[in-house]
């Protein structure tokens, strides 16, 4: 059971980013994908989850054996993949309860309702371990949110929708170090052998936090390394400059 | 309080689910009363006769036949869509000429069977103080708790209004909107049949809405309700009115008055849901008068028709007095929905608010037409008007057509407009949680107007909801 990109060749109006990408996440594991800026990092994430301008010319991304590249955005999302976004979009005048009720409520048997006593008891204890203010319930999903409110109602609702594989795209990426710990935290209460996670980063401080099982590197569209968690400190020590020399000159 | 909102969702989705599909079923015609098709002054006499109208409203209906003979059609400024409307096939008048009933073990088992699977007893019982159930040309039922009476409120519908408290309502009535104000209102004036007529003493505050339903059951029927509202000083009344006709083959003809009076210090919020089926023409002039430190609400929502052309209007007559516009169109293909507000002002110190939010679906047109008088004489005056349209389709259309003029100086007015689409990035953000793309529009489409869906009662904004997420439907694709 695993998460499974091959050879993957896709890009945006016409201009190839990934390059030939393989990757297998099993469940149980954690994956960190490390790069520098334009190695194809965000072009991964939302080709997995299936974002329209995103074209695949080759190669296949399955979910425990499923085609996800057959599958449309919303499909693949209740097949368990969820993406937290790097900049999770303003849904104005929708409250972020009735967000993710929507959100479960898509997830049951068609005649079913969800139980609104069971599903507001789980959303308050997930906010609080999120050290969520309850005024968020409230809210409109995202508007007006700091970059950190942000990002911890992406956790939320990755918690609330129990995914089988959570990509999380430059998740630590405009953080402090509080709400990075949360962050990271709700992230590890989440590991379990039923799923993975594929972490998407440009720097090695959230790995402090989350440890990896596996770490790849990503260059020019590909995966260039892979290695343990120590990877990432030597990628932290010496930059993404030293691959670019050592991927050029082996080429 | 979410939970309790979710709650009662669940409680009441049943009872008051009123979606497109619900109403479209009818009953077979039996009317006893029928004034046959066409307009004449004939026609004008066979619904006097049959009313036991006085002479003065006999005068009334056929002075306004002249009038609305008389007056082109607007489609100097109106869409030409008007032209298609033939007066001459239209039937002015149907009812089997029963009063209206009381209880409704009463009513004809037919009407109460329409009713009753359009959830109106059930609301009735759950949260109305009254209720008024129009069945084509006149109230098969109609209804006022008991205490409400007992202070002295009357509801009844415009027949007897006009002749059993003449002294109440005539001084006001045609007062507010004039026989020639437009085509329509001349056109009800000569026939109207059925509405709500309503006093509120001086000082009475009605805790619980008042709610009157509109249902046409025949074809080629125009249904001319004719309503006025008087709340004296200090009174205070929320009315709210539901429409709905089954799909017909041809056109029907709604057309409307609506007068509110409101005087010293009186509140009166007037709701309308509407759901008309996709052939009404429904042309309708509905205006408040404020006195002094009055205030007058229309909140409006306007959901189905080929064609809706309504600007709720205030003359704010009386020093202090506020008027408000509160508006939610949705034009689907087929449709057009011409609204908007009229706000005179005509004292010192007197303020309006227009807030008006559109949705245009597929090839759905929505337009906004406000007007807003500030005239020179006057001091501390405010107007502030909004006006947002959401296009959901390429081929979705809106057009803004605002005109405030304001003279003299001292007087603050802002207008505010925005035309918006539902983004790409923000649908994939709701679909890659799990909604499909046509969940996800819905729920941006109600998070559009949800500040707007808060004004009206919960019990309605739950249906308002369903009825966006039905209308919704197909959109996307």
């Amino acid at each position: 059971m695993s998460l499974i990109v091959k050879d993957l060749h896709a890009g945006i109006e016409g201009t190839e980013i990934v390059r030939g990408l393989s990757l297998e996440v099993p469940k149980g594991e954690v994956h960190a994908i490390m790069g520098p800026n334009g190695s194809g990092k965000s072009t991964l994430s939302k080709v997995i989850a299936g974002h329209e301008d995103y074209v695949v010319t080759s190669g296949s991304v399955t979910l425990d054996g499923v085609n996800l590249l057959e599958l449309a955005v919303d499909e693949r999302a209740r097949a368990g993949v969820f993406l937290a976004f790097q900049y999770p979009a303003d849904v104005p005048g929708v409250s972020n309860a009735n967000f993710i009720r929507a959100a479960l409520q898509a997830r049951m048997p068609k005649g079913e309702e969800l139980d609104a006593v069971a599903y507001y008891k789980e959303l308050y204890a997930r906010m609080d371990q999120l050290g969520m203010d309850r005024k968020f319930t409230a809210r409109s999903v995202n508007e007006g949110f700091s970059g950190g409110e942000k990002k911890r109602n992406e956790i939320l609702q990755m918690m609330m929708l129990d995914p089988k594989y959570c990509v999380l795209d430059e998740t630590d990426s405009g953080l402090d170090i509080d709400a990075l710990k949360v962050v990271a935290e709700g992230v590890n209460s989440m590991r379990s052998p039923e799923r993975g996670f594929l972490i998407i980063t440009h720097y090695q401080r959230l790995l402090d936090y989350i440890q990896p099982d596996h770490v790849h590197v990503l260059a020019g569209g590909k995966i260039v390394r892979s290695g343990g968690k120590e990877l990432a400190l030597e990628l932290e020590e010496r930059g993404y400059d030293f691959l670019k020399e050592e991927h050029l000159t082996t080429a | 309080m979410s939970e309790a909102v979710q709650t009662l969702d669940a409680d009441t989705k049943s009872a008051i689910n009123i979606d497109r599909e619900k109403g479209d079923f009818r009953y077979p015609e039996k009317h006893k009363f029928d004034a046959g098709t066409g307009l004449s002054a004939a026609t004008i006499d066979y619904i006097c006769d049959v009313k036991g109208d006085k002479d003065w409203v006999r005068e009334f209906r056929h002075r306004a036949l002249k009038v609305f003979e008389g007056k082109p059609m607007p489609t100097h400024w109106a869409t030409k869509d008007l032209e298609n409307i033939d007066f001459d096939k239209i039937r002015y008048y149907l009812s089997d000429g029963a009063k209206p009933k009381r209880t409704w073990d009463e009513v004809p088992d037919d009407v109460k069977e329409t009713f009753e699977r359009l959830g109106i007893p059930q609301q009735e019982r759950a949260f109305l103080a009254g209720v008024e159930a129009q069945f084509d040309s006149e109230a098969a039922y109609s209804n006022v708790k008991e205490e409400l009476s007992k202070e002295g409120v009357i509801f009844v519908n415009s027949n007897e209004g006009l002749n059993e408290y003449e002294d109440i309502f005539r001084p006001y009535f045609g007062k507010v909107i004039p026989t020639g104000d437009n085509k329509f209102s001349a056109l009800n004036s000569a026939v109207f049949s059925g509405g709500s007529f309503i006093y509120v003493p001086k000082g009475v505050k009605v805790k619980h809405p008042l709610q009157a339903y509109f249902r046409i059951n025949s074809e080629n029927f125009g249904q001319f309700e004719r309503t006025l509202i008087i709340c004296d000083e200090g009174a205070e009344l929320t009315y709210m009115e539901g429409c709905t006709a089954p799909k017909f083959e041809t056109a029907t003809l709604h057309s409307a008055v609506v007068e509110l009076v409101a005087l010293k210090g009186a509140k009166i919020q007037y709701i309308t849901v509407q759901n008309w089926s996709s052939n009404v023409f429904n042309l309708v002039t509905k205006r408040g008068l404020a006195m002094e430190d009055a205030e007058v609400r229309w909140i409006d929502c306007n959901i189905g028709s080929r064609l809706t052309m309504k600007y709720p209007g205030v003359v704010m007559k009386g020093k202090g007095a506020r008027g408000e516009v509160i508006s939610i169109a949705l034009a689907n293909s087929g449709q057009h929905q011409d609204t908007g507000a009229k706000m005179i002002h005509a004292a010192d110190n007197t303020t309006s608010n227009v807030v008006s939010k559109s949705i245009s679906v597929g090839e759905g047109r929505s337009t906004y037409r406000g007007q807003v008088l500030i005239p020179k004489h006057l001091k501390g005056c405010r107007n502030n008007t909004e006006c947002d349209a959401l296009l959901i389709n390429s081929s979705s259309r809106t057009d803004t057509y605002p005109a405030i003029t304001v003279k003299g100086n001292q007087h603050a007015t802002q207008h505010e407009a925005s035309v918006s689409q539902v983004s790409e990035e923000m649908l994939f953000y709701m679909q890659q949680r799990g909604l499909s793309e046509a969940a996800a529009m819905s729920l941006a489409v109600n998070g559009f107007v949800n500040d707007l869906v808060r004004e009206f009662p919960m019990e309605y904004s739950v249906e308002l909801k369903r009825l966006i997420e039905l209308e919704m439907e197909g959109s996307v694709g």
